[in-house]
């Protein structure tokens, strides 16, 4: 990476991936506490409950204990997001359970994520679950991986172990297409003692690389360093025609974040899904008005020409406009306890537009463990599919690998106002 | 070779977030509210509305659930702020709630933050709201780092941890039938230091209770209290019980709610800057030093809110 990148007090969201048993709990901990996120009375909560169960040394792990609900089963069932800053940079961690049974919950994790930790046993080498939590990552377009080879002072910090595990991660990476397609980095480590994550003990002298701070400090914040189209879902049109004021009685200002390019004023644009045209006449934020907007910016655009736009229309840039679809092909997670029937109708939000959809087919869903494609008449809860809708009115969509906010869309159940699956457009 | 996007800094990222968050509130419900106490995270919340909103006005009313045991600063301040705003400002009142007997106090100066529960359910049957927008934090507590930006809520007010609708990307979901209501927090993802740098980016004015100042306080359960304050009503509370010492600090408010739960701490930050020096040494959670009634048991934030809390 070169030394130019200068990332001043920038956020950067990022997810871990693991169970228990790898450690995750215990890395999340160790950074919280290593970079002092940690306070007093939080620290002596958690080691009072370490002595209640008959620890010696305070259990990190217990930061990221969750609900009551969830301690007296015993584990974890929800996201849970935490937060710590170093100075240069915020931090917002989703921490997520690994387990098959939540896919779920790694796919809504891995949602808002620019980067992953992938967290390996340095005992046990590439399972089952690292190649499910890779294959979600990369479906989900997680733009950098980590992984973590974790619990080295269990293997005596022997190189030999770290070499074998990252060369047969290279392997598998290859063979799902991540490698090539993501930016991928090795770092082994212990959690347990702090090792290689904040700081860099001498235990592994053979390691020259950067630590996990060092690592996520450096990773760009961006979702991707491509450029991309110029997206603006219009969320609120703002007409305060009834103000006192007699110079805002024509003003309409649509209101929106644009989820993707940059838009200056003067800028030709098209309004979809009706094609009209005209040119940015002013950009603001609140009443302060601005040259040019960038990517995640939340902004009223006003335009040249009087057009007639609501929430649920999208501005592009004249040009690059998408082709608006009644048909859409996407890779689908299902989130609810009650299956997909292809019998019913649901809603699909997509950006900040509704409309009505029904299954057309199911191609296939994805065995997560072996990423077989399987013939399948309905989607339970944590299902992978690839899917048909056809759709009531027009979306205007990009696919999900070339932009990921209007390549994303969610499905809502019309009876009970759930969300209940994830979709990813091919 | 790789070109770096130029991305927002934190602040901005976090307040364009909020922004969206607000829009698609108004954007997706038919009756929104803005509960608005005159603490500093609401303060920072009207500041983003008028981002979002202005030239037009809100598309929602403000709304303050009063406990009657606020300290008269923050009431005034509330009232001011909104007036300089020209929204317009409901308030409902626990003690309306304790006349109508709907709630009961065991005794007669105990917290009643946990009564707000109550008040907030009436007014939102009063006026149909289908949304309330709060300030609340992920980082507050424990039972707040797996709440969802729009969090859903029965028609008893009650949030159910396993019943929570997953969130992905910024596709929120704020549908609700007649009856249920979204709790929607713009401001999830902020800490305690990040909306101290946003007051500070931002030029907020604040309650002076919350800069260094000194006032009588007595030492009560194990915590710093400040000692006779007037109440809107007249009354007085925290009147010092026998044997208990009165001493004058200058201290500050972190947090601010019912005055028999929030308590102050030593400091002598007495503007924002110092403020957010202060936030950044400090060794002790908001809520750990302030609130009394999280203090309770492990497990009281997530309690209370299954009751409809905020």
């Amino acid at each position: 990476m070169s030394n130019t990148m200068q990332h001043n007090d920038s956020l950067l969201r990022f997810m871990t991936c693991g169970s228990v048993d790898d450690g995750k709990s215990t890395l999340i901990g160790r950074l919280l506490f290593d970079t002092k996120t940690i306070l007093a009375d939080t620290l002596t909560n958690i080691s009072n409950t370490s002595k209640k169960r008959g620890m010696e040394a305070v259990d990190l792990s217990l930061l990221t204990d969750g609900l009551q609900a969830e301690r007296e089963q015993g584990i974890t069932i929800d996201v849970a997001y935490r937060y710590f800053s170093t100075g240069t940079r915020k931090y917002i961690i989703a921490d997520a359970p690994g387990h098959e049974q939540y896919t779920r919950n790694m796919v809504t994790a891995a949602s808002t994520a620019n980067l992953a930790i992938i967290l390996i046993d340095a005992r046990k080498g590439v399972l089952t679950q690292t190649r499910r939590h890779s294959y979600l990552a990369h479906l989900v377009g997680i733009p950098h991986i980590v992984v973590a080879v974790n619990k080295m002072d269990l293997v005596n910090y022997d190189q030999a172990v770290y070499d074998n595990i990252c060369a047969d991660y290279m392997a598998f990476a290859k063979e799902l297409g991540l490698a090539g397609a993501r930016d991928i980095k090795f770092i082994p480590m212990s959690a347990l003692n702090g090792d290689m994550l904040v700081d860099r003990l001498d235990s592994m002298p053979w390691y020259t690389g950067e630590t996990l701070l060092e690592l996520l400090e450096k990773a760009p914040a961006a979702h991707t360093e491509q450029s991309e189209q110029f997206r603006f879902p219009v969320q609120f049109v703002c007409r305060p025609h009834a103000s006192a004021d007699a110079e805002l009685h024509d003003f309409r200002g649509f209101m929106g974040r644009v989820e993707s390019g940059d838009i200056a004023v003067g800028d030709a644009v098209t309004v979809l899904p009706n094609g009209y045209q005209s040119k940015v006449k002013a950009i603001q934020i609140g009443d302060v008005p601005i040259a040019s907007a960038q990517t995640e910016q939340s902004v009223t655009l006003l335009l040249e020409d009087e057009i007639d736009t609501s929430r649920g229309d999208m501005i592009v840039k004249t040009g690059e406009a998408p082709e608006p679809v009644k048909q859409i092909e996407a890779h689908v997670c299902w989130l609810s306890e009650t299956p997909l029937s292809t019998a019913r109708t649901y809603i699909i939000r997509h950006t900040t537009r509704e409309s009505k959809a029904k299954i057309g087919a199911i191609q296939y869903k994805v065995d997560v463990n072996t990423l077989e494609q399987q013939a399948t008449p309905d989607l339970k809860m944590n299902d992978i599919a690839r899917l048909t809708f056809k759709l009531a009115q027009p979306l205007m969509v990009d696919s999900y690998k070339t932009n990921r906010a209007t390549g994303a869309f969610i499905v809502i159940d019309e009876s009970t106002n759930n969300t209940v699956g994830a979709g990813m457009i091919v | 070779m790789m070109t770096t996007k130029q991305t927002l800094s934190h602040l901005d990222w976090l307040e364009a977030e909020a922004i969206h968050i607000l829009r698609e509130v108004a954007g997706q419900c038919s009756n929104p509210v803005l509960l608005f106490s005159g603490g500093k995270d609401s303060l920072c919340i009207l500041r983003l509305a008028e981002k979002a909103f202005r030239p037009g006005r809100f598309p929602f009313p403000l709304m303050h659930i009063d406990t009657g045991h606020n300290y008269q600063e923050v009431i005034n301040f509330r009232d001011q702020r909104a007036a300089e705003l020209g929204e317009r400002l409901i308030v409902r009142s626990v003690e309306d709630s304790m006349k109508r007997g709907t709630v009961v106090l065991k005794t007669p100066d105990e917290p009643r933050n946990k009564h707000q529960s109550v008040t907030l359910l009436e007014a939102i049957e009063e006026f149909g709201f289908d949304c309330c927008i709060g300030g609340a934090r992920r980082d507050e507590e424990k039972a707040r780092a797996k709440e969802r930006i729009m969090s859903f809520r029965d028609e008893f007010g009650q949030w159910d941890p396993k019943n929570q609708r997953p969130e992905l990307w910024n596709l929120y979901n704020a549908r609700s039938h007649k009856g249920e209501n979204i709790r929607a927090f713009p401001i999830s993802n902020w800490t305690e230091m990040d909306v101290w740098q946003y007051i500070e980016r931002e030029n907020l004015g604040l309650p002076s209770i919350y800069f260094a100042h000194n006032r009588d306080i007595i030492m009560r359960g194990g915590a710093m209290m400040p000692a006779n304050v007037p109440l809107a009503s007249g009354e007085v509370i925290n009147v010092p019980k026998a044997g208990e010492e009165v001493i004058n600090m200058q201290v500050r408010f972190r947090t601010v709610g019912d005055i028999t739960c929030t308590a102050p701490v030593i400091s002598d930050a007495d503007n924002t800057s110092k403020i957010v020096l202060e936030t950044a040494t400090t060794t002790i959670t908001e809520r750990g030093a302030t609130r009394l009634d999280d203090q309770t048991s492990d497990a009281s934030m997530e309690q209370r809110k299954k009751e409809g809390y905020f």
